[in-house]
């Protein structure tokens, strides 16, 4: 059982001009997979670190298991950290890489012969166990990190983008590994990335930050379908969310040159209209997978559609991402790869505004 | 046009060799010469001119130590060589401080550190002998040992070497458990290799032929190293060429000898680089 509660924690590095953490408030459950996201430099890594320990807490308190664990020492803290330039030890043999935490905690020899043998094995590594990290490939050097990480058998696991210096089909496949290593391990793990479908494929729940502070923390699905504002429904999904300035009237939405109109469903109309939008200004933000060009939905939905010109096309094998225009405004469709059109085709596209989303343009935070 | 190339390539790499052994051979050919006349009795050294010794005697070697005090100079010289590699660890140590903790006072001090090297050392040499003389450490073997215990460009390239080695690793140590010390002896030291060899050769090369500092500090013979010993075979002996030779042959061939052992480190630790 670990618990581990972030209460309003900041951060500021001694010299830096501002936060780079702000009022950070978290509570992560036994056996969790949470996942940290965010574009580069939004102090997801300083976050970790402060769990670790490896960087002092500003303001606010850090708690494992009830216990205030802000001026604790790294190891008396029991984590085990993966870091992203993984940090083996070069002058160890895999083994020795292994089980230098192992020895440090006075384990016997033939306790930890049998922890190390055994994370090899879980990790493919039994043949490499003699060899000096320089002799490894990148991603036998991840595993290594890995297997150091999970000898221990620590409550609790962090990682800082073990991934990002992998080629992308490395990438792909730890990414099941690890996914794989938590549903059997059960540790409680905290994963930083800035790659959304790392994120996506892989958190139990997603932290999105910004600047700084958290934008919204929800299950994969929570995020993708109900992003709390403008950030979190671009950031979240990729190709990225379309977002067009539109006014609401009289249930349609109309972009700001006049170049088309979108019926709003019965419902969504209704709750927009309470809200004190009609007549006014939103942000439409619509997901490239929700524009179809499938006959069916057009014909369901006559009053959502649009003709645009294709400027860019690519072709993705099981789907095909069109770059549109319609008089100024330029958005993003992900179709099926038979509806693939070269540039220059005119092309209807359905909007799905049943599955969109309504952002306020001045907050930029969700309507719905 | 390719093998054109190429035939030069082969023909300056065959005329380099050429040069270079024969620039080689004219650089060994004094030591070859002082190690074989060391050999050769005093007379023989006067009268004759031939290369190799007529009547092989090692009497010169014999000398040094009977009529000369030789042995008391190779223990002192052992002594401060020994000390100076307390010197070298403690300049590891501040090495490392400078490169991986930051402290109040980081940047000011380094810089002080690097501003000594400016200063050269004939200029603190009367300064440094005031000072020991009144700490009364003159003629004693702990002022020879002191001034030059710890030096700027030792900590220096320890500086640089360990700058190079990832944060994280320390940060991964730390987390597995690791205390200061433990990550001290058993991760950056041991990472450091390439630095200590050069610097443990340079240490070594500058406390065995330790001479101006021991000279002006040990005005007594039992604190002599063996360089100041060497300099007084020449006045007490002034014609004795074969216990000169012996001297310094006596002096060199250790050196020789680890640089011949230590060679593929001084290469590597002057190419100071880290993999990752
Ligand atoms: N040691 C430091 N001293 C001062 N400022 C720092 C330090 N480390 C990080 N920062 C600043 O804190 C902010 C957050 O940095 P952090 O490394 O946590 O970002 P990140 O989300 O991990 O980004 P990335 O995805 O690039 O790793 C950044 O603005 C960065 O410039
Ligand atoms: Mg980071």
């Amino acid at each position: 059982m670990v618990e581990i509660k972030l209460e309003h924690i900041s951060k500021k590095y001694v010299g830096a001009k501002g936060y780079s953490v702000t009022d950070f408030n978290l509570k992560i459950k036994d056996k969790e997979f949470i996942v940290f996201v965010g574009p580069s430099g939004c102090g997801k890594s300083t976050t970790l670190r402060m769990i670790a320990g490896l960087e002092g807490i500003t303001q606010g308190g850090l708690y494992i298991d009830e216990k205030k664990v802000n001026d604790e020492a790294p190891k008396d803290r029991d984590i085990a950290m993966v870091f992203q330039n993984y940090a083996l030890y070069p002058h160890m043999t895999v083994f020795d890489n292994m089980a230098f935490g192992l020895k440090l905690r006075k384990y016997s020899e033939v306790e930890i012969e049998k922890r190390v043998q055994n994370a090899a094995q879980i990790l493919g590594l039994a043949d490499f166990l003699k060899r000096k990290p320089a002799a490894l490939s990148g991603g036998q050097r991840q595993r290594v990190a890995l297997g150091r990480a999970i000898v221990r058998d620590a409550p609790i696991f962090l990682m800082d983008e073990p991934l990002s210096n992998l080629d992308a089909k490395l990438r792909v496949s730890m990414r099941a590994e690890i996914a794989k290593l938590h549903r059997s391990l059960k540790t409680t793990t905290i994963y930083v990335t800035h790659d959304q479908t790392e994120a996506m494929t892989m958190a139990d729940r997603i932290v999105v930050m910004r600047d700084g502070e958290i934008q919204q923390v929800g299950t994969p699905r929570e995020v993708y379908e109900k992003p709390v504002n403008v950030f979190v429904a671009d950031f979240i999904g990729a190709p990225a969310t379309n977002f067009f300035d539109v006014t609401l009237q009289d249930g349609y939405v109309k972009t700001e040159a006049r170049t088309f109109n979108l019926a709003v469903p019965e419902g969504i109309n209704k709750v927009l209209k309470q809200a004190g939008y009609e007549g006014k200004k939103l942000i439409l933000g619509v997901r490239p997978e929700h524009i179809h060009t499938e006959r069916a939905f057009i014909e369901t939905f006559p009053s959502a559609t649009v003709k645009a010109k294709v400027v860019v096309s690519e072709l993705l094998g099981s789907e095909s991402i069109l770059y549109t225009k319609v008089g100024d405004s330029e958005f993003v469709s992900k179709v099926d790869a038979r509806d693939y059109l070269d540039p220059d085709q005119i092309v209807e596209l359905g909007f799905d505004l049943n599955r969109s989303h309504f952002f306020d343009p001045e907050t930029k935070e969700s309507i719905l | 046009m390719d093998t054109g190339m190429q035939d030069i390539s082969k023909i300056s790499k065959v005329l380099i060799g050429v040069v270079l052994t024969i620039l080689g051979f004219l650089m060994i050919l004094p030591f070859l010469w002082m190690f074989l006349s060391s050999f050769k009795t005093s007379t023989e050294i006067s009268l004759s001119q031939s290369f190799w010794p007529q009547h092989w005697t090692i009497d010169n070697y014999k000398n040094l130590f009977t009529n000369g005090s030789f042995d008391i100079y190779v223990k002192n010289t052992l002594i401060i060589t020994a000390a100076s590699f307390i010197g070298l660890f403690l300049n590891a140590m501040a090495g490392y401080g400078f490169a991986k903790f930051d402290f109040k006072g980081r940047k000011f001090l380094f810089m002080a550190v690097l501003a000594t090297m400016m200063i050269p050392g004939q200029v603190t040499m009367i300064p440094v002998y005031l000072i020991l003389n009144q700490m009364q450490l003159t003629n004693t073997l702990l002022g020879i040992i002191l001034p030059g215990l710890v030096g700027a460009f030792g900590i220096f390239l320890f500086r640089q070497f360990m700058s190079n080695i990832p944060d994280s690793i320390v940060e991964a140590a730390r987390l597995d458990g690791a205390g200061e010390w433990y990550i001290f002896f058993h991760l950056i030291l041991p990472i450091s290799k390439p630095v200590l060899a050069v610097q443990g050769i340079l240490t070594f090369i500058g406390g065995w032929n330790a001479f101006l500092w021991p000279l002006i500090i040990a005005n007594d013979q039992k604190y002599y190293t063996l360089s100041v010993g060497l300099q007084l075979l020449q006045g007490q002996h002034t014609s004795d060429y074969g216990l000169q030779m012996a001297g310094s042959s006596f002096m060199v061939i250790p050196i020789i000898i680890i640089f011949i052992i230590f060679q593929k480190y001084i290469l590597q630790g002057f190419n100071i680089q880290m993999d990752k």
